[in-house]
């Protein structure tokens, strides 16, 4: 295929409850460090939550922080981190050809549910509003501050995709490369979730909102006594740029995307279909042009939730029956769901194994659910498998969105 | 309130909205938008914590009155009395 056509990964940055690099969040990932704490949430109290710790005043002047949202930080610190990470001379980049696309769960809940709690505090005065809150939660608004922050003149946007979001947004960066309307992409998820109360009291209404005397054992997909989701945030967004452009500077090229599909159930508001999720792979296997056997590692979506986890494990049972040599992990036992960075985060997570042929575990799975049984599921300590070609990246959300992307050892 | 309360109390407020700037060197009698780098919202979030933090209220005309501190502590201090 000509080298135009082929986009490859060239910076990776991110920031997850349990690391603020790649290098630190595939040691802790391997080491079975888990990155969920208690902390207060607003009107419930103690709660099983992933924050994370980088820098927010690294790439971001405190008065620009203080404008803009906990979204907007860690979108700029991620893109700042895998600008950085690539090499790539910013200063001499056309920026009216660099895109922004961040996938998103949801935007502007921890701003509308802070300033109504202020309006409460202050006996209901509605002046008090601030004149910040629409910038603030328009939903193109985590995207918007990267290219603030960077200068970007080219298109800047989010995909509002539920849990999805992280390949979502990968998945128009590549898109949007291969229409030529870029040169280069800044793109993938982003979450700010755990900083909204909202999102929590839904969990527990739906009976779904992991707990655990020990926070680090709270999320625990697969397990027979996993209780649910522990919410997190965080961020990954990659440079993708064409190979041909990669090559012409001689860039670090960590993979190439060679397949994805999204699709939609069609069928509930939250509860999954597993017949969709096999229909995804599949999909996203056959634009890869290559078969189920293919795939070295397939990192499982696994929320911890009770119907969600049999259905997908259900669904990568019929989508791998093939498949002898597929090793299945999952990620969400060390740093709870980052909802809209889920899928970017959890697929920078395996990306190592390319070099260093290892499939980092699932953790917490104390007891393992009958039926959450699969073929060569790696938990709770990491498994040396070799030589590692194709990694394939679940990620699927609230009314029925599945995403699955394919990402290729670069040789 | 003496006029040095009233001047506390607004570089308090700016101090917290331009964490950035230094406003320990300040003319008090120079435009601030000169000196600091603040903008209309930036503006707007100083009458907002004026209504938040000492329920004193500038309607939207009286805006230019804050123009520097000199104005601000002439314009408020009557509203703090």
């Amino acid at each position: 295929m000509d080298d135009t056509q082929r986009i490859v990964m060239t910076g990776i940055g991110l920031t997850a409850p349990n690391g603020n690099n790649l290098e630190e969040f595939r040691q802790n990932l391997l080491a079975c460090k888990s990155g969920i704490q208690h902390a207060e949430i607003r009107y419930m109290g103690k709660q099983a939550a992933g924050f994370c710790n980088f820098d927010e005043f690294k790439y971001q002047s405190k008065k620009l922080r203080r404008r803009g949202t906990r979204a907007g930080s860690i979108s700029i610190y991620c893109a700042n981190e895998a600008l950085k990470d690539s090499g790539i001379n910013f200063e001499a980049v056309d920026k009216s050809m660099v895109g922004v696309y961040l996938g998103i769960t949801e935007h502007g809940n921890v701003e509308t549910e802070e300033e109504i709690f202020q309006m409460h505090q202050n006996n209901l005065d509605w002046k008090l509003w601030s004149p910040h809150h629409n910038p603030r939660t328009v939903s193109n608004s985590p995207a918007g501050e990267v290219t603030l922050n960077l200068n970007i003149t080219g298109p800047h946007y989010t995909l509002g995709s539920a849990c999805a979001g992280g390949n979502v947004g990968i998945i128009q960066g590549v898109q949007q490369l291969l229409l030529g309307e870029v040169d280069l992409a800044l793109a993938g998820g982003i979450s700010e979730s755990s900083q909204t109360f909202g999102i929590f009291a839904a969990f527990a209404a739906q009976g779904a909102l992991a707990h655990h005397d020990d926070p680090t054992l709270a999320s625990r997909p697969l397990d027979k006594n996993r209780n649910g989701i522990a919410i997190s945030e965080g961020g990954a967004v990659y440079v993708l740029e064409r190979l041909s452009d990669a090559k012409k500077r001689n860039a670090k090229i960590y993979c190439e995307i060679v397949g994805y599909a999204i699709n939609s159930d069609a069928s509930d508001f939250v509860n999954p279909n597993s017949e969709r999720q096999v229909e995804c792979m599949h999909k996203a296997i056959k634009r890869a042009g290559i078969t189920v056997s293919d795939i070295d590692i397939l990192n499982m979506h696994a929320t911890g939730t009770g119907t969600g986890d049999v259905n997908e494990t259900q669904a990568v049972r019929v989508a791998f029956a093939e498949s002898s040599k597929t090793y299945v992990n999952f990620t969400k036992g060390h740093i709870g769901h980052c909802m809209g960075a889920a899928g970017a985060l959890e697929l920078a997570g395996n990306i190592p194994s390319f070099t260093d042929g290892v499939v980092h575990p699932g953790m917490n799975v104390t007891e393992l659910d009958p039926e959450c049984v699969v073929k060569n599921l790696v938990i709770n300590e990491p498994k040396l498998i070799g030589n590692v070609n194709y990694i394939l990246n679940n990620s699927f959300g609230m009314l029925g969105i599945n995403s699955a992307l394919i990402v290729k050892k670069y040789s | 309130m003496t006029a040095n309360n009233v001047r506390q109390i607004v570089l308090d407020i700016i101090a917290d909205i331009a964490p950035d700037e230094d406003v320990t060197s300040i003319d008090d009698s120079k435009s601030l938008r000169e000196q600091l780098d603040l903008d209309s919202m930036d503006f707007l979030d100083i009458v907002m914590e004026l209504r938040k933090r000492h329920k004193v209220e500038v309607p939207q005309e009286d805006y230019p009155k804050l123009a520097t501190l000199e104005s601000c502590v002439s314009y408020l201090s009557p509203k703090f009395a």
